[in-house]
């Protein structure tokens, strides 16, 4: 890839592989030199730079926010301070908006989920080459910087809070009142005969509804961050002086772009919670 | 693309830096703001109650000014008519003056007069005797007539 410029469709596929740590059944275990060799190493491998990145900016979220928090005063807010309140104040209003339990996690993991994808969705407007280039010149063969464009990130955001759905679900309504909810909405019937026919009805609809939340909870904000990453990558492969005329414009509509994902994401976890806390 | 183990590491990543945010993060961000929101409501309040007393004295102040109004307009009502009265009296008080003035410059002008009249008479009387003395040649004695001059002017 060094020795001879690499053609645009080379250049693309080199920009979507993440690094890859796994075992190959081949050369053993090590990083994957192509996407081939990544698809071959199946599901126990590791993204190390979509790991990498994330835990980097969760860690920086943490950090930030428990500076402000040390030093909070409710008397005159200094500027870090004023900045995350108005964030945490936004998280707040929108969750007693929507979640009206009790449960002191909810806002809590709305603020993280906020912050964390908006981050991690922000390394989206840091130059395409910058930092990959960089990792080439230390020897890091592939690098994709913006987590949110790795569908395990995604998923594993989803698939954490589909599971604490599930949890709440059980744990506010019972183990019956959750069966019950799967199996005697939306149709019911007075007729036990009549009952009997329509649970599996709704089983298949309820449950079709139950998975498809935190599948296309994941996929909107991948297929989101996916498609402007893959956007800036073309852009890219303008010559350099013409680049700015349309990577600029995207990339201050982009702005609009990775806050709003955030904060669906956001949202649409809270509303799920509140669901999951809600009795019929 | 491929789901691999990245994402039980997101799942376990994103557990602890929920439960981070939860245990460190968010109780004292929004207790302060609680604190402040209370802070403000009190201070609004105390706004609110100082406004109503200022209300208040403002009402007081009213009448207080309206009965200072009616006592300085008595006061000045008393110190007209004070005045009036010792413009009367100083008046009087001149008039008295003036007549007692024009009494003993009348009575000094009546002096003049009468001594005045004493001096014209007895020049009145030497100038008949000169006369007669003149008339009559040197046969009149001065000294002989003085008696009779005299009875001549107390006649005058």
């Amino acid at each position: 890839m060094a020795n001879s410029a690499p053609t645009s469709t080379e250049y693309i596929q080199h920009h979507l592989q993440n690094l890859v740590f796994g075992y190959h059944p081949e050369h053993g275990l090590g990083i994957a030199h192509s996407g081939t060799e990544a698809a071959e190493m199946g599901f126990w491998a590791i993204n190390l730079d979509s790991m990498f990145f994330s835990i980097v900016l969760g860690a920086f979220f943490i950090w930030l926010f428990k500076k402000a928090a040390d030093s909070f005063t409710s008397g005159v807010p200094g500027l870090l301070q004023a900045s995350i309140e108005v964030i945490v104040e936004f998280v707040d209003t929108n969750v007693r908006d929507t979640f009206h339990a009790k449960n002191p996690m909810i806002a809590p993991m709305a603020l993280t989920i906020f912050v964390w994808i908006f981050l991690m969705n922000l390394m989206d407007l840091i130059p395409v080459d910058f930092i990959p280039r960089l990792g080439e010149a230390i020897g890091i063969p592939y690098l994709k910087i913006v987590p949110s464009t790795d569908v395990n990130v995604t998923m594993g955001l989803s698939l954490s809070v589909f599971a604490l759905m599930i949890y709440f679900s059980i744990k506010v309504k019972g183990p019956m009142g959750f069966v019950k909810e799967l199996t005697l909405m939306p149709f019911g019937s007075s007729n036990p005969v009549v009952q009997a026919i329509l649970v599996p009805v709704n089983l298949l609809l309820e449950g079709v509804s139950l998975i498809s939340k935190p599948i296309s909870l994941a996929l909107r904000l991948f297929g989101n961050m996916y498609a402007g990453e893959l956007i800036f990558i073309l852009i890219a492969l303008l010559p350099f002086w013409a680049q700015w005329m349309l990577s600029v414009p995207w990339a201050i509509f982009h702005i609009l772009v990775i806050t709003l994902q955030a904060f669906i994401f956001m949202m649409l976890t809270i509303v799920y919670m509140a669901m999951a806390h809600e009795h019929h | 693309m491929n789901l691999n183990l990245t994402l039980l590491g997101q799942a376990i990543s994103f557990a602890v830096f929920v439960l981070f945010c939860m245990k460190y993060v968010w109780p004292p961000i929004i207790n302060g703001l609680r604190e402040r929101q209370a802070m403000i409501a009190g201070g609004l309040a105390d706004a609110e109650k100082s406004s109503q007393k200022r209300e208040e004295a403002e009402a007081e102040i009213a009448v207080l000014l309206q009965d200072a109004k009616a006592q300085a307009a008595e006061i000045v009502a008393q110190a007209h008519k004070r005045g009036t009265e010792m413009v009367e009296s100083s008046k009087d008080a001149a008039r008295t003056e003036g007549e007692r003035l024009k009494q003993s410059a009348q009575a000094e002008i009546d002096q003049e007069v009468v001594g005045a009249k004493e001096g014209l008479r007895k020049q009145v009387g030497l100038l008949a005797v000169e006369g007669a003395r003149r008339i009559l040649g040197s046969e009149v004695d001065q000294d002989k007539h003085n008696a009779v001059i005299d009875d001549l002017v107390k006649q005058l």
